[in-house]
C-alpha cells in the first residue's frame, strides 16, 4: 500500500518515536502488556510498517465491491441508515403488541421478538416443564391464536420482522406466514429472519430440541422454502452473538460464525442440490458489539472480507448478493453489569458507536436494567433514542466505512482476519463444524476463554467499572419491571379454549402428515404450515420432531 | 476419613433456561479450589437437581438461573430436598436475580445468594466457611453419638 521511501521513512519514525518514549517514560514499552478485551496484543503505535502486505484494491477496496470490507452498500448509511430493531417480548401477546406499537410510536423501523423460554424450547404453556417460565423472558406464543394477537394492527407488507427462534422455527415462521396470508399479504412480499441457527446452540447458547443432524436438516428445509415461496424472508441469521455472550474471543466469535455459516451452505447444496446463488444472498449474521471499541469495529470488517472470500473462492458462488455479510448486531448483553445499572447506558452507547462504524445494517441496543429482568419501556426507550442519537446527532453515519486506512485498524482487521482463519483451517481439518462440535472443540475453547476473562476481571487485570474498581458502597434501587404471574394462568386458559375450538380431526391429520414427512425427504414446512394453519400447539408440532429425531442432551462441558 | 473428603459440589441449571457461562465458570472456578465438582448441564427440572445431588452425595448445591423463574425453581429444589430426607445439603443460588427477591429465597432456605460479578474466590470462601465447617460439624456430630 505504501512505497518503499514511506515505508522506510516509518521504520525511522518509529525509531525516533521509541527512542523519545524511553527516554521520557523509561517502563512504557517495556512493562505494559496492553490487550483488547479478548487478550489481543496491541501495540501502542502503528505505522504504514504495520499495514504494508495490505494490498489496497484487493483487500480494503470500496463501498459495494468485493471483498466488501467497507460494507456491502456502495451507498453506505448515505442510502439508509440501519434499521433500529428493539429485540422486544414480554408476558402475553396482547403485552408485547401494546410494546411493538410503543417502540414504532417512538422511531423504531424493524420488529424483533423475545420469545419466553417454553416457546423457544417448543413446550407450551401449560407444560409442567414451562411452570413459572411462561412470559418471564419474552412473549409466549402457543398457537396462530397468540401469533395473530402479536402482529395485530402491524402491517405485515410494511415492517420486517426478526424473531429470535430456533428449534421451533419452522413454526414461529409458519404462524408469522399465515398470520400475513389472514392479513392479506401474500407471501412475496413478507419481509423477516427467522435466527434459526441451531450450530450456535449447541456451541453457546444451548437452547436445543433434535440432534444436530435432523436440525441441520429441518434448517436447510426452511432455507429450501424460503429460496422458492418466501425470496424477502432472511430464513438463518447465523449467529455469533451468543457465541460471544458465553464467553469466547472477538475471534472465536467471528471464526465459529463463519464455520457455522460454511456447515448450513454445505448442506444445503448436498441435500437440496440447489445452486450456491438461489439461497446464498438470503443468509444473514447476527453479531455482538461489545465493550472494545476497536476490536469490534475491526472485527465487523474483516467478517464481511472474510465471508466474502469464503462464498466467491470456496463455493464459487457468481452473484455478488452471495458474497455480503449482511448483519445485525446487539450490544453485549454480557458486558451489562448489575452494579451502578445507569453505567449501562454509556456501555450501550458505545457498543452501538461500534456498530455503526462497522457497518451494522440492523441493530439492537440493550436497556440498562436488563442486569434485573426484562427492560422497563422507560428504560427500552432510553436504548432506542441511543441509536436515533447516534444517527442524527453524530455525523458518523456521513461519511463510508471512516476508520478504513487507519493504521491501527487495518492491521487489526488483518489479525484478526488471520486468526480466525487459523480456526477455520482447524475446523475443516476436524471435519467441519458437525464434527467439531461432536468432539466438544468450540464448547471447550469458548469455556476456556470465559474462565479466563472471569480471573482476568478476578485479579484486577481487566477493568469492569462499578465491580471490580470505583465500587459504590450503596445503590439505589431501581425500578424493575414485573411479569404478572397470572399471565401463566391466563396463557392456559387461552390454549384450552384454543384446542376446544378446533377441529381435532384436522389437527391430527395435518400432525400425521407432518410425521411423515420428517421420516421422508419432504420438505416439512408446507406440513407445518397446515399444522399451524388447524390451530396445532407449537408443543404438538414438536413433539412430532422429537418422536421423529430423538432429543439432544447437554454433555455438560465446564 | 470423613474429614479427608473432598467437599461435593453440583453445579445446576433448573428450569429451560440456556444461559450457563456463569454456572460454568463457578464450576471450574469451584474445581480450581480444590472440590469435587459435578455440573448437571442445562435444562434440569428441579427432581433431576435433586436425584443427581443424592445420587453424588454433595455437600452444596449451586443453582445458576437467568430467566426470571428463581422465585419457584429454586424454592422447588429445596422442598423436594427436605421431601427426600436431603435437607442438610446446602443450597446456594445465582444469576439475574432483583435484590427485592433475595429475602424471599432466603426464607426458602436458600442459604446465600451471589448476583453478577462476585469473584469466585468470595464463592470459595463463603463455602469453605459455611459448608465445610456444617459438614465436619455433622460428622464429629455422629462420631461422638
Amino acid at each position: 500500500m505504501f512505497d518503499e521511501k514511506t515505508l522506510a521513512d516509518a521504520r525511522q519514525g518509529i525509531k525516533k518515536w521509541e527512542a523519545e518514549v524511553t527516554r521520557t517514560a523509561p517502563d512504557l514499552l517495556a512493562k505494559k502488556r496492553l490487550s483488547t478485551i479478548s487478550d489481543l496484543l496491541v501495540n501502542p503505535i502503528y505505522t504504514p510498517e504495520d499495514i504494508r502486505d495490505l494490498d489496497f484494491d484487493r483487500e480494503i477496496g470500496y463501498p459495494g465491491f468485493f471483498p466488501f470490507t467497507r460494507g456491502c452498500q456502495a451507498t453506505g448509511y448515505r442510502g439508509r441508515v440501519w434499521t433500529f430493531r428493539m429485540f422486544s417480548g414480554l408476558g402475553t401477546a396482547e403485552d408485547t403488541n401494546r410494546r411493538w406499537h410503543q417502540l414504532l410510536k417512538e422511531g423504531e423501523t424493524g420488529l424483533s421478538t423475545a420469545f419466553d423460554f417454553p416457546t423457544l424450547m417448543g413446550y407450551d404453556s401449560d407444560s409442567p416443564k414451562a411452570r413459572a417460565e411462561v412470559g418471564k423472558c419474552g412473549v409466549a406464543i402457543d398457537t396462530l391464536a397468540d401469533f395473530e394477537v402479536l402482529t395485530r394492527n402491524i402491517p405485515l407488507d410494511k415492517v420486517t420482522t426478526s424473531m429470535t427462534i430456533n428449534p421451533p422455527a419452522s413454526v414461529l415462521w409458519a404462524m408469522y406466514l399465515v398470520a400475513a396470508e389472514r392479513q392479506g399479504v401474500s407471501w412475496d412480499r413478507v419481509g423477516g429472519t427467522i435466527q434459526n441457527d441451531m450450530l450456535k446452540e449447541f456451541i453457546a447458547q444451548k437452547t436445543f430440541m433434535c440432534p444436530p443432524e435432523p436440525s441441520i436438516r429441518l434448517i436447510s428445509d426452511t432455507i429450501e422454502f424460503g429460496t422458492h415461496h418466501v425470496p424477502r424472508w432472511n430464513t438463518i441469521s447465523i449467529s455469533g452473538y451468543h457465541i460471544r455472550e458465553a464467553g469466547a474471543t472477538a475471534v472465536q466469535e467471528l471464526a465459529f460464525t463463519l464455520a457455522d455459516g460454511i456447515a448450513y451452505v454445505q448442506d444445503v447444496i448436498a441435500r437440496k442440490k440447489l445452486d450456491v446463488d438461489a439461497f446464498a444472498p438470503r443468509l444473514s449474521f447476527f453479531f455482538d458489539s461489545h465493550m472494545d471499541f476497536f476490536e469490534e469495529i475491526a472485527k465487523f470488517r474483516a467478517a464481511r472480507r472474510m465471508w466474502a472470500k469464503i462464498m466467491r473462492d470456496r463455493f464459487q458462488a457468481k452473484n455478488p448478493r452471495s458474497w455480503w455479510l449482511r448483519f445485525h448486531t446487539q450490544t453485549a448483553g454480557c458486558s451489562l453489569t448489575h452494579q451502578q445499572p445507569y453505567n449501562n447506558i454509556v456501555r450501550t452507547a458505545t457498543e452501538a458507536l461500534a456498530a455503526v462504524l462497522g457497518g451494522t445494517q440492523s441493530l439492537h441496543t440493550n436497556s440498562f436494567d436488563e442486569e434485573y429482568a426484562l427492560p422497563t419501556e422507560f428504560a427500552a426507550t432510553i436504548a432506542l433514542r441511543t441509536q436515533q442519537l447516534l444517527a442524527e446527532e453524530t455525523g458518523v453515519v456521513n461519511t463510508i466505512d471512516p476508520l478504513a486506512g487507519s493504521y491501527f485498524i487495518e492491521a487489526l482487521t488483518s489479525q484478526i482476519e488471520d486468526e480466525a482463519w487459523k480456526y477455520i483451517k482447524g475446523i475443516d481439518d476436524m471435519g467441519g463444524m458437525l464434527a467439531a462440535i461432536d468432539r466438544g472443540f468450540p464448547q471447550r475453547e469458548i469455556a476456556n476463554a470465559a474462565y479466563r476473562f472471569k480471573q482476568q476481571v478476578d485479579n484486577q487485570e481487566k477493568v469492569v467499572v462499578g465491580v471490580n474498581k470505583y465500587r459504590a458502597e450503596e445503590e439505589a434501587p431501581i425500578e424493575i419491571l414485573k411479569i404478572d404471574e397470572k399471565v401463566e394462568a391466563g396463557q392456559a386458559k387461552r390454549l384450552r379454549e384454543v384446542k376446544r375450538a378446533r377441529d381435532n380431526r384436522t389437527v391430527l391429520k395435518t400432525l400425521d402428515d407432518l410425521r411423515a414427512a420428517c421420516r421422508s425427504d419432504k420438505n416439512v414446512m408446507p406440513c407445518v404450515i397446515e399444522a399451524v394453519r388447524a390451530y396445532a400447539t407449537e408443543q404438538e408440532i414438536c413433539d412430532v420432531y422429537r418422536e421423529a429425531f430423538g432429543e439432544y442432551r447437554d454433555p455438560g462441558f465446564f | 476419613m470423613e474429614r479427608d473428603r473432598k467437599l461435593r459440589v453440583l453445579i445446576a441449571k433448573p428450569g429451560l433456561d440456556g444461559h450457563d457461562r456463569g454456572a460454568r465458570v463457578i464450576a471450574r472456578g469451584l474445581r480450581d479450589a480444590g472440590f469435587e465438582v459435578i455440573y448437571t448441564g442445562v435444562h434440569q427440572t428441579p427432581e433431576q437437581i435433586v436425584s443427581a445431588a443424592i445420587q453424588e452425595d454433595v455437600d452444596l448445591i449451586g443453582l445458576s438461573c437467568l430467566s426470571g423463574a428463581h422465585l419457584y425453581l429454586f424454592p422447588e429444589v429445596v422442598r423436594q430436598l427436605r421431601a427426600a430426607g436431603a435437607g442438610d445439603i446446602t443450597v446456594i443460588g445465582g444469576g439475574i436475580i432483583p435484590e427485592e427477591d433475595i429475602p424471599r429465597l432466603k426464607k426458602a432456605g436458600i442459604k446465600q445468594v451471589f448476583l453478577p460479578g462476585t469473584p469466585i474466590a468470595e464463592i470459595v470462601d463463603w463455602t469453605r466457611k459455611n459448608v465445610r465447617q456444617d459438614s465436619v460439624s455433622i460428622s464429629l456430630a455422629e462420631k461422638s453419638d
